[in-house]
């Protein structure tokens, strides 16, 4: 490392750049927490401040009597994690065939990842719109359920790949030669070793569920069945002229499951899962 | 999609070797049972409507209509070339797609390099990096409507402050709406890229820039002689992904400006969408995602002859 020790004037320079980058990346953020605690008056107030002289917790409960939150959140809620579940029971043994041998199958899946992520949402929605409405799917929560399975299923199977590269082909044969059959050696060596890579995965694709807002605004018609991203642009109104206090609170709220989810997995996030999908 | 945001992208379709010691065979019985569960709702929910999508582009078929739905052959796409609101949509998504995407890899390369130093703080901003990823878009589009209220955001009471103007209202501004809206996805997409440039970086052989180092090369040289080449095929790779996602992106557009003013920030699926669920052309909204297609197509394959080129030039 002593090669590489930087000068004074250098390390000033780098920390006025994380400087700049840290206000760049906090202040939006830092402005939606302050507006969703500042009372009314001073919301209105023609020199709005950073800190709120009199934190309230009034937009929040004005926000609940607005619109229906509660009803929303337990319908993303319900949405996400049935998505997450339904899509990893599927992609797990895919991603365990796909990883373990080569072939059509496995140069088929990986084109399909790709070509997944070039899909505009326009043309899968409408023929799904119509599809949905003949099995009169539309407007439910379970429809949507099936859109999320299919559009997380991508990436699930490319992590869910890269965790079962992770286990050692070794240990499966080694269980073989112990007798093990087949099933037996999934369920007792792989799918153990495998635990973790799944419940990453299965955070993620709920993450993706519960942020994702095209499919829910196309498919969820009335606000009982809605899901929080859509019923946040309630809020904004019919020309744009928003109550900014519950806007700002609502919008917090929804928020705080996926930083938890996020929190949990940053180590897993910057240390490593996206190195190995990208260098492969 | 939104542009999504899913935790994790794919970088590069590689097809994976089997693991060490693992014998190569084909797909058994056993192993088509398992592949199963996967394929069919695969193929019913994804390639099917893929495909229907495309067929629907060549009918008159509309929403809500008592009539049977016709083929029309190319009509659509005939209508769809004398349609300047959809090519002007096209334009604008061009634009913001290359304006998002260029200022983000380069703030995420200049981030990527301070967090793989060892700086004090570095925690916060790698926290920092990945709260964007996390937020649903429509969150991220309300704040940036906070910031850019033209009374009580903060934007302009900053401005103000420091003596530049009286304000203005950016979202609304004719001139200032697709700015605005470009800083705001240039904000939103940075994690996944600063993210995938620092594993990028990571991999690189530190003994090399000591090595550089050693023999006198001065930052600059060492990051054109050891980084980038290092790193040029992440970039290359998340570069062409962030092109197709913010091509495709709709639902931060949407809560920000919903296409205003006067269709300035009217990105091509904002268009397609009112198309589809306001007016109810299925058919001819339809012929406008295969358009869509068909250019992110060919950005794929102009990315993948980029890689084969890099690759041979090794």
């Amino acid at each position: 490392m002593s090669a590489l020790r930087t000068s004074g004037p250098a390390r000033a320079g780098q920390y006025l750049a994380l400087l700049a980058y840290l206000v760049f990346l906090a202040f939006p953020l830092l402005w939606l927490v302050s507006t969703a605690f500042k009372p009314a008056p001073e919301l209105a107030s023609l020199h709005p401040t950073w800190i709120p002289k009199d934190p309230t917790l009034d937009n929040f409960r004005q926000a609940f009597d607005e619109q229906p939150l509660l009803r929303a959140a337990a319908n993303s809620l319900l949405a996400a994690v049935s998505a997450a579940v339904i899509a990893v029971a599927v992609a797990t043994p895919l991603a365990y065939v796909t990883a373990r041998h080569r072939g059509r199958l496995t140069t088929a899946a990986t084109g399909w990842v790709v070509i997944s992520q070039a899909f505009p949402f326009v043309l899968v929605i409408i023929p799904l719109f119509l599809v949905l409405k003949n099995l009169h799917l539309i407007n439910s929560v379970a429809g949507l359920v099936l859109v999320y399975v299919v559009w997380s299923l991508p990436f699930a199977l490319w992590m869910l790949m890269g965790y079962v590269r992770a286990v050692p082909a070794e240990l499966e044969e080694a269980a073989a030669v112990d007798g093990a059959g087949r099933i037996r050696t999934l369920v007792s060596v792989t799918a153990p070793l495998l635990a973790p890579g799944i419940v990453a995965t299965a955070l993620f694709a709920f993450v993706t569920a519960w942020n994702e807002f095209f499919f829910a605004l196309v498919l969820l018609k009335t606000p009982e069945k809605q899901t929080l991203p859509v019923v946040l642009t309630h809020f904004l109104g019919a020309e744009g002229v928003a109550d900014l206090g519950p806007l700002a609170a609502a919008a917090f709220l929804a928020t705080l499951p996926s930083l938890v989810v996020f929190g949990v997995l940053q180590r897993r996030i910057t240390g490593g899962t996206l190195a190995g999908a990208v260098k492969s | 999609m939104s542009s999504v945001t899913t935790a994790e992208r794919p970088g590069r379709a590689r097809t994976p070797r089997a693991a060490p010691g693992a014998r190569p065979r084909g797909p058994d019985l056993g192993a088509w049972f398992l592949v199963l569960p996967a394929l069919l709702p695969i193929l019913v929910l994804s390639v099917g409507p893929l495909l229907y999508g495309i067929a629907l582009a060549f009918t008159d078929a509309q929403s809500g209509r008592t009539q049977a739905t016709r083929w029309v052959g190319t009509l659509n796409f005939q209508d769809l070339l004398h349609d300047t609101l959809f090519w002007e949509s096209f334009r604008i998504g061009a634009v913001w797609a290359v304006g998002v995407t260029i200022p983000q890899f380069l703030l995420a390369l200049g981030l990527a390099l301070l967090l793989d130093q060892n700086l004090r703080f570095r925690w916060l901003a790698r926290a920092l990096a990945i709260v964007p990823w996390a937020m649903p878009e429509v969150v991220v589009g309300i704040m940036w409507r906070l910031v850019y209220n033209p009374d009580a955001g903060i934007l302009n009471e900053t401005l103000r402050n420091l003596g530049l103007g009286e304000g203005h209202d950016w979202l609304s501004g004719l001139a200032t709406a697709l700015p605005a809206v470009i800083v705001v996805g240039v904000w939103a997409g940075m994690p996944q890229t600063t993210v995938a440039l620092l594993a990028g970086l990571q991999n690189t052989p530190r003994e090399l820039h000591e090595a550089a180092a050693l023999d006198g090369a001065g930052a600059w040289r060492r990051f054109r002689a050891v980084t980038w080449p290092a790193l040029r095929p992440v970039a290359l790779a998340i570069t062409a992904l962030n092109l197709i996602w913010n091509f495709n992106s709709f639902a931060l557009v949407y809560v920000l400006t919903n296409g205003g003013p006067g269709g300035r920030t009217r990105l091509p699926m904002l268009f397609a969408y009112e198309e589809a669920f306001r007016y109810g052309q299925f058919g001819y909204a339809a012929a406008m995602g295969c358009v869509m297609v068909a250019v992110v197509s060919v950005l794929i394959a102009l990315s993948l002859v980029r890689r084969l080129k890099g690759d041979q030039d090794r």
